[in-house]
Order: C-alpha cells, then sequence, then structure tokens
C-alpha cells in the first residue's frame, strides 16, 4: 500500500486541526445508564454494587467521567488471554502487585461466554445475561469490584446492562435464574476493563520506568468490543487524538515515554471474527495482515504493535507467520499494553510477560528497550530447570517481584 | 431485485422466520430505519473479502423483504466478523446485531447452511458449554494451528511445564483457561438448561447434545440446585 496523507501530525497523535470540539455530558444523545441503575437499585430491582474508593475518574467520549477503580477489584480473566497468551493477564496482576493495590484473582467466575456467542449464537439474550449477572454476583459476595480483562466481556456486558436496564421482562428472567442458584441480583455502579484502570495508573508507572523508550515507536490497534459497543462507554481524553478516538493504551504508552504513530487503517478490526479465527483463519490471516500489519508497516513502521483486547493480540501476532512465506512486508512484535508496560516498568519478559508464548520474533523489541533477550530467556530457563527438578513446583509473585 | 434463490422454500416458511427475528426484544433496537449511505460497508472487514454487505441485512430488514432475508440466513450471515464496526451507522443501526439474531433463529431451526458453518466449530462448544473457559492451553496443538508457524509446537511440547512456570495460582491448568470451582460450573450448567441454550444445540449436533446433557445432568444432581 502506498504512503498516504492521513489527518494527525507525522508519528504523533494530536491533530492537525485548530477546530475545537467541546463536549456536554448532559446534550449527548448517548445515554448515561448509572442514574438509571442507581434508581432500579432504589426500587429495589437489584442490589448496586459501588465503585469502591480509591478511585480515578476518566473521561469518557462524550464528557461524563467515569470512576476506576484503583483497587479491591475482582479479576474477571479472559479465555483467550489465560488459556493462549498468559502473560497478559499475568501482567496485569504483576502491575497490580507491584503497585501495592489489593485485588482477587477469582475461581468462581466463568467466561462472558461472548466469543462463542459471537462466533455460533449458540445462545440466547436470557442466558448470556444470566452468565453476566452470576459473575457478578460472585464479585459482590467476594467484596471485590469487577474489572473485566476482555474487550469482548467489557463490550458484552456494556450490552447486558443496556437491555436488563431497559427490558423488564429480562430483568424478571434473570433474575429468577439468580434466585434458582441462590445468588443475589446484583448490577456494579460502573462496567471498567482493565485498560482503564491501566490509564487510571499511567501516571504512577511513569514513575517507575527502568528503560529509555524515547526510540521505541508503537502502533496501536484500538479493540472493536471497548468502544464500538455501548459507544459512550469508553475512555476518551481530548489530549489525545483531539479526543476524536479512544485515549485507551495510547494515553498509557505516550505517558510511558513511547512513541505512538498513527496509521490510516486504525478503525479496522483485527480480522479476529470469533468464528474465523477457529475454523476459517484464511479471512482473518487475510485481514490482519493486508488491512493492518502491513499498513502500520509501511506508514509507520512500528517496533511493536499494542492493543487491549483477547482476540486482537491473538489475530494480529499469529497471522504474520504464513504471511511471510508469501513475502509480505509484516514481522511486528503484538502485545498488550498491560505487558509492555510491565516490561517498561522492570517485569522481567518471560516470567511475567510470558512473550514465549507469542509468535512473531520480539527480541529486537526488547534490544532496543535495553533488555539482553538471551539472557533473560537463560534465567528463564534456569526456573525451568528448577520446576522440572521438583526444586520449585510452580514460579511464585514472590519469585518475579 | 427479488431473491431468486430457495424458490423451493415456501414463502409461509420464509416469513415464520423473519417473524421469529423481529420478534426478538431486541429486533428493534437494532433496526430504525436505512439512509443507503453505506458507512456501514466502508467500516466492514468482512465486506472486503466477501460478497457481504451489512447495508443490505438492515435494508431487507426494514422492507420486511422476507426472501431476500432467507437467503441472507443462509448465504451470508455466517461471514460477518461481529466487530460491530457498522454500529457506526448514523441512523443508530446495528447491522452486526440483526445478524445475531438472524443467527439464533438459524439455529434454533437448524438450517443447513448453519451446520455447514459451524462444522469443525463444535468442540469449542463443548468447551465453553462443559468448563466455562472458551479456549484451553491444550487446544495449542500443531495440527489444528498449522499456519500459525512452529512456536505452537513448542507450545505444545512444554505445555505442562510453561503452565506451571506462571506465578498465578488460578492459571496452573491445560485443560481449562483458568481453575473455575466445580460449583461455578454447575451454576453455569443450570444457566444453560433453564434457558433452553442446551436445548439450541441438538439442533447444531444430536450426539454432542446427549454428551453434554448427561455431563450436566450429572453434575446438577449432585449439586443440589433444584431447577
Amino acid at each position: 500500500m502506498e504512503p498516504m496523507e492521513i489527518p494527525v501530525v507525522k508519528g504523533g497523535t494530536k491533530v492537525a486541526t485548530s477546530r475545537v470540539f467541546e463536549r456536554d455530558p448532559d446534550t449527548v444523545r448517548d445515554e448515561d445508564l448509572r442514574e438509571a441503575i442507581w434508581e432500579l437499585g432504589r426500587e429495589g430491582e437489584w442490589i448496586v454494587q459501588p465503585v469502591p474508593e480509591p478511585y480515578y475518574l476518566a473521561p469518557t467520549k462524550y464528557g461524563r467521567m467515569k470512576k476506576i477503580p484503583l483497587e479491591h477489584t475482582w479479576h474477571h480473566k479472559s479465555c483467550g488471554q489465560c488459556g493462549h497468551i498468559p502473560g497478559y493477564s499475568t501482567s496485569i496482576f504483576w502491575l497490580n502487585r507491584l503497585l501495592g493495590y489489593d485485588y482477587f484473582d477469582p475461581r468462581d467466575q466463568t467466561s462472558c461466554t461472548a466469543w462463542n456467542y459471537y462466533a455460533s449464537a449458540t445462545s440466547n439474550q436470557v442466558a448470556q445475561a444470566a452468565v453476566a449477572m452470576r459473575n457478578f454476583s460472585a464479585a459482590y459476595e467476594s467484596g471485590y469490584f469487577p474489572l473485566i480483562h476482555c474487550g469482548t466481556s467489557f463490550g458484552h456486558y456494556k450490552e447486558v446492562r443496556h437491555e436488563l436496564v431497559h427490558d423488564a421482562n429480562l430483568r424478571r428472567q434473570v433474575r429468577a435464574i439468580m434466585d434458582k442458584l441462590g445468588r443475589p441480583f446484583v448490577m456494579p455502579e460502573e462496567i471498567v476493563h482493565y485498560s482503564e484502570w491501566m490509564y487510571a495508573v499511567r501516571d504512577e508507572l511513569k514513575n517507575r520506568v527502568q528503560y529509555d523508550l524515547s526510540n521505541i515507536t508503537a502502533t496501536v490497534h484500538p479493540a472493536c468490543h471497548y468502544y464500538k459497543l455501548q459507544t459512550g462507554d469508553a475512555i476518551y481524553d481530548p489530549e489525545i487524538y483531539g479526543g476524536q478516538r479512544t485515549a485507551a493504551v495510547t494515553g498509557v504508552v505516550q505517558t510511558l515515554g513511547a512513541n505512538v504513530a498513527d496509521y490510516s487503517s486504525w478503525y479496522d478490526c483485527c480480522g479476529f471474527g470469533f468464528r474465523h479465527i477457529l475454523v476459517q483463519r484464511d479471512f482473518t490471516r487475510s485481514f490482519a495482515t493486508l488491512r493492518k500489519i502491513e499498513v502500520m508497516k509501511a506508514e509507520a513502521n512500528p517496533d511493536v504493535v499494542l492493543t487491549h483486547d483477547t482476540g486482537c493480540v491473538t489475530s494480529l501476532d499469529k497471522s504474520q507467520f504464513a504471511a511471510q512465506a508469501h513475502d509480505r512486508n509484516v514481522g511486528v512484535p503484538v502485545m498488550s499494553e498491560s505487558q509492555f508496560a510491565a516490561i517498561a516498568v522492570g517485569a522481567h519478559p518471560f516470567r511475567v510477560a510470558q512473550l514465549h508464548w507469542h509468535s512473531v520474533d520480539y527480541r529486537p523489541l526488547l534490544s532496543k528497550m535495553g533488555i539482553d533477550p538471551e539472557k533473560a530467556w537463560a534465567e528463564f530457563q534456569g526456573d525451568l530447570d528448577q520446576i522440572k527438578s521438583g526444586q520449585m513446583e510452580f514460579m511464585t509473585w514472590e519469585h518475579v517481584l | 431485485m427479488p431473491s431468486d434463490r430457495y424458490l423451493e422454500v415456501p414463502l409461509e416458511e420464509k416469513q415464520r422466520l423473519f417473524d421469529e427475528v423481529k420478534a426478538d426484544p431486541r429486533f428493534h433496537t437494532y433496526l430504525y430505519g436505512c439512509y443507503e449511505c453505506g458507512i456501514c460497508v466502508a467500516a466492514c472487514p468482512s465486506a472486503r473479502f466477501y460478497d457481504f454487505s451489512p447495508r443490505k441485512i438492515a435494508q431487507a430488514a426494514a422492507r420486511e423483504d422476507v426472501e431476500l432475508i432467507y437467503e441472507q440466513m443462509n448465504d451470508d450471515i455466517w461471514n460477518c466478523s461481529q466487530c460491530f464496526s457498522c454500529n457506526r451507522c448514523p441512523r443508530q443501526n446495528s447491522p452486526g446485531g440483526l445478524i445475531t439474531v438472524m443467527r439464533e433463529v438459524a439455529v434454533n431451526n437448524g438450517l443447513r447452511s448453519m451446520k455447514e458453518a459451524l462444522a469443525g466449530y463444535t468442540r469449542i462448544i463443548y468447551k465453553i458449554m462443559t468448563t466455562g473457559t472458551q479456549v484451553s492451553p491444550d487446544m495449542l496443538q500443531e495440527d489444528a494451528f498449522p499456519d500459525w508457524g512452529p512456536q505452537v509446537k513448542m507450545v505444545s511440547e512444554n505445555l505442562d511445564l510453561w503452565r506451571r512456570a506462571l506465578p498465578p495460582e488460578t492459571l496452573h491448568t491445560t485443560g481449562l483457561s483458568w481453575q473455575v470451582e466445580e460449583r461455578t460450573m454447575q451454576e453455569l450448567y443450570a444457566i444453560w438448561k433453564l434457558t433452553g441454550t442446551l436445548d439450541m444445540i441438538s439442533e447444531v449436533d444430536e450426539g454432542l447434545h446427549d454428551i453434554m446433557e448427561e455431563i450436566m445432568d450429572d453434575a446438577l444432581e449432585d449439586s443440589g440446585l433444584s431447577l
């Protein structure tokens, strides 16, 4: 693809315009559900779980401020992250520990099951809402507040919340199921994605950066289900892309000191497709490489692609191998901003970020950051030897902090 | 142009299926009309690689063109990526949402094209419905993902060791994404039974349905849950 002019300052995220758009949360068409949620709580329809203090106030698309809990968080894990990219969730947990924030990693949690729903439709509205509310009730009973790791879970739960607020019949059906399970019927005050927590703690992380990242260029893929479902409830910062795109990921990466470069196909999805990534990957491979990776390479030539969702990391990373066989212009490591941030503030690239689960060669990136990948791999191999010999049963948090 | 496909299917049957789509409580929030601007098509990843148009989905539903909708339910809807880029619609439509509903109706009615689209996918349905997690580490096998390169083989050869080398205690698993409590799974089974989700599987794969029903019934019998 030929380079093209794009309406941001070259290599950055400042919009090349003098126009200013004011946001007024009282006049937008996108409704703010929070008051309705509290009202339903007052009417006894459900229990509202308040965001615990301390919380951070983050700006959303139309200017309303969203409460982001800093700690006492119940980590709603992602099946794709934990199953296939485990350094993703490990990095989120590690950052919480580094910053001294209390959190809970539950076993009383299922997937949101939305990957399957969007892939096969073998479920229905009531079932999907019941799965969501069962998880919310488990969080409430633990005393911790849900923090959603997966972009699809986050978007799907926002959809479910919207449906439950507006549909009394759906509420009755789901509540009846929760009664049968012996569970309270609970709606959290906010539905919060982990990348919003990352945005909230970005300045705390900035003070802990271990490497000079000023020569690192990243391209950011904003995850569709983070901001295209229930669009108003996503972080937008007037300082980043002029407030015209979500500031999640980009705000964190810039604060850490790395450069974020723009590219023209930023709105395109990653090609995951839910069903396609599992049983029709010719589509996923083509879209991920032709519409995303190659465009990024041609227009920004990044050192790394950073994103904030399970499927996006998978599609953009795994699709590049087959494209290399066709001599396509690919070959950029892909990871979540949680992994990148964790490494930047001192996490081990293998013990914590678990980069050996990723496909594209990440060693040039590590070297450019000032990390010796061979030395780090040898250290990790030493750990594996200890596990194999029985000296260490599992890798422990004490070992990696 | 009227659809000239599936002429052998009676109009009444096509109407019945559309009525099911329209009866979904979400239908009216996914469709408000159509400006025919094509923004949804410009944003759609599937439109770039398939003969697929989210605009046609919205227009057919708005016109209640049951012939075309039937054709789409057979030939188009499984191409959708469900990314919801089409939610950019200035009329506030959600063609992707309409497709979710159309797919549900296709499953509930056992359409042949649905079975073709989900061929090879049933192992995923088994995994998510019986374990509560969608993809497990032990699914990373070289023969399942040959296009992902040699790194997949490395994962599968070192799987148990590499999982033990994860600091979070909940991730020392190979058959599940994380450790899920037995009670949690029982509650999930109850949800599948109470909402008719398990019944839907019989339209996809009767054998899979029977296997899962046995697993869930046994677990629920031990659970003390009264359904």
